[in-house]
């Protein structure tokens, strides 16, 4: 086990009640964020996550420390709020995700001399530096986010929402490292494509 | 990939590889085959730059917090959880 994953952990046995404040201060947006790919309200949400701190306590004596405590902790969240979307039907077994990252009607046909290239290229997009936080264009990137199906959702949020790397991306979301990859291909191609819409 | 190598990628085909090459997992192979399409082709430069530019703006995205009566209610059950787990 890390380092300070050890001391994390004797510091919660022993009660320390600021670590467990700056715990879930410094890791509660992004199980916040995790919880709500898979239920349907932020405030169903919130509930997750604060069960899911109760898990992490009474089983801290069980951590296994093969990955990081929060690895671990972030698997708990991604665990309760599947139970949670399934209890709330949300969750009927979604068909499988091959849909190509971008619209093939947008590439000419077989037939064509140019067959596979583009026919619909991408629009031109001036993204000034100073619009990167404009409210409009966050508005699109939330919509656009929150429109992706949950496996692709999740990927997304841990890499390029909360910077996580591909490792703790996947061992988080129990995914296989190709499988991973192509699911946050499709993701960022939609929110590409959102954004050349707006 | 392997039975196309001989001929150049399609658009069709470089715009699915987008992620591999970013987090520079193509073969050396498919790289070359990445990059001199790209030598020839403005849309898919621009496609590329539009995927860098998504990945970029995304990470601007604010970031979420639990709402104070969360916060409460976790540190509240904390110290209930310390007094049983210590007594």
């Amino acid at each position: 086990m890390r380092h300070e994953d050890t001391e994390l952990v004797s510091a919660l046995s022993r009660g320390d009640e600021r670590t467990f404040a700056a715990l879930v201060e410094a890791w509660g947006g992004t199980m916040l964020r995790l919880a709500c790919v898979y239920v349907a309200s932020r405030a169903v949400a919130e509930e997750v996550v604060q069960e899911a701190w109760l898990v992490v306590l009474r089983s801290l004596d069980r951590f296994e420390r093969r990955s990081s405590l929060r690895t671990w902790v972030l698997g708990i969240v991604v665990n309760l709020a599947r139970a949670h979307a399934r209890a709330e039907r949300r969750s009927a077994p979604l068909p499988p995700d091959e849909e190509p990252a971008v619209d093939p009607a947008r590439f000419r046909p077989p037939s064509d001399r140019w067959a596979g290239h583009w026919a619909t290229p991408p629009a031109p997009w001036p993204l000034p530096e100073d619009e990167i936080l404009a409210s409009e264009l966050r508005d699109v990137l939330l919509r656009a986010i929150e429109s992706l199906p949950p496996a692709q959702r999740a990927v997304l949020v841990l890499r390029d929402l909360e910077g996580f790397g591909a490792a703790e991306t996947c061992d988080v979301l129990g995914l296989s490292e190709t499988n991973q990859r192509v699911l946050l291909h499709r993701a960022r191609s939609k929110v590409q494509t959102a954004i050349e819409r707006y | 990939m392997n039975e196309r190598r001989d001929r150049e990628l399609e658009c069709r085909e470089l715009v699915e590889l987008v992620t591999d090459y970013i987090e520079g997992r193509l073969s050396v192979e498919d790289r070359i085959r990445f990059e001199a399409h790209l030598d020839e082709c403005p849309y898919c430069r621009t496609y590329l730059e539009q995927m860098e530019q998504t990945i970029a703006v995304l990470g601007y995205v604010p970031e979420e917090s639990l709402s104070d009566d969360a916060r409460e209610a976790l540190l509240a059950a904390f110290r209930g959880w310390s007094q049983s787990e210590l007594a």
